[in-house]
């Protein structure tokens, strides 16, 4: 078993009301960045964890992702990076 | 009647919950706590309001998996009753006793004030002693009350009258200035299949006495006496 630390990021499903993320692009453009079209704020996970190789730590946190860290009526994720810890 | 009342930590409605119960109600209530595995012969539970956990991850998220809740879910299962208000009715979305979920309130404010309700179904174990249509004031304290689900469960909540309360302006119409939180199709509570298991977002358990503004909730309470004792 070795270490790896997987990213994973959640983030409201397409389409759903994003009032977080509609806030921050407005205050984006209230700043100049006008060119700003969408914003969605979600969360960043850092899970360290123990598997046989990479591959076996990614499927690991993907059934974390849909049993516990992201809601599978309003979220999706995405693992983002699997690296050894 | 034995109502169990869950205290999670940080439950901050169960005290209320369980006064409605025993000095509204005159019926017998306890505290239930989360750790416990225990009913403790209760025949209806109430899952209170609340910052569960600290609302950590999501609402409710972690309280789906104290001890407890593998009882009241085998309890809901059995056709035992089950009402969540306010964190409870997220706690009851996310352990899969009723279906969508609460997000971050539309206006990204905090809401704390009364609402009218009315009462779109009578089909359920909590509003068979209300009368359908009728409105119903109680006040609301939530920042995650946005009910949301795709369109075919909203679509088949409707069609099976499972949509038990909708925020409504004095008027009686389910208006956009009338939703405190932005929740689809102004959704305030919904039931189980078998309307055993309901969840909402007001807080019925405040709106117990005159001297509080309103004794609207009384009428739930007195539902789920009327449901247990039929």
């Amino acid at each position: 078993m070795k270490r790896f630390r997987v990213s994973v990021h959640i983030v409201p499903r397409k389409g759903l009301l994003d009032p977080q993320g509609k806030a921050v692009a407005d205050a984006l453009h209230t700043l100049g960045f006008s060119t700003v079209a969408d914003v969605h704020v979600g969360r960043h996970l850092v899970i360290e964890t123990s598997a046989g190789d990479a591959q076996h730590a990614e499927a690991s946190v993907r059934e974390m992702c849909s049993r516990l860290l992201a809601n599978p009526v309003t979220e999706d994720f995405e693992i983002a990076a699997v690296a050894a810890a | 009647m034995k109502v169990g009342v869950v205290s999670f930590p940080g439950s901050n409605c169960d005290e209320d919950a369980l006064l409605a119960v025993v000095e509204r109600l005159e019926e017998q209530a306890v505290l239930l706590w989360h750790k416990d595995h225990d009913l403790q012969g209760a025949d209806v539970v109430i899952l209170p309001g609340g910052f569960s956990y600290g609302d950590y991850l999501r609402a409710g998220a972690i309280a789906r998996f104290s001890p407890i809740m593998q009882e009241v879910v085998a309890h809901a299962k059995r056709g035992g009753p089950v009402i969540g208000i306010c964190n409870g009715f997220q706690i009851a979305c996310e352990a899969g006793l009723l279906p969508g979920a609460l997000l971050r309130n539309a206006s990204l404010q905090f809401r704390s004030m009364p609402v009218t309700l009315r009462v779109e179904s009578t089909d359920t174990v909590f509003t068979r002693a209300a009368t359908a249509g009728s409105r119903l004031t109680m006040p609301i304290a939530h920042g995650d009350g946005r009910y949301t689900a795709d369109d075919a469960t909203l679509d088949r909540l409707e069609g099976e009258g499972r949509v038990t309360f909708r925020y409504v302006d004095a008027a009686g119409e389910p208006t956009a200035a009338a939703n405190p939180n932005g929740s689809m199709r102004n959704i305030a509570g919904v039931a189980n299949g078998t309307g055993t298991v309901v969840g909402l977002m007001p807080h019925p358990e405040r709106a117990m006495e005159t001297l509080l503004g309103s004794t609207d909730g009384l009428v739930l309470f007195q539902s789920l006496l009327a449901g247990v004792k039929a």
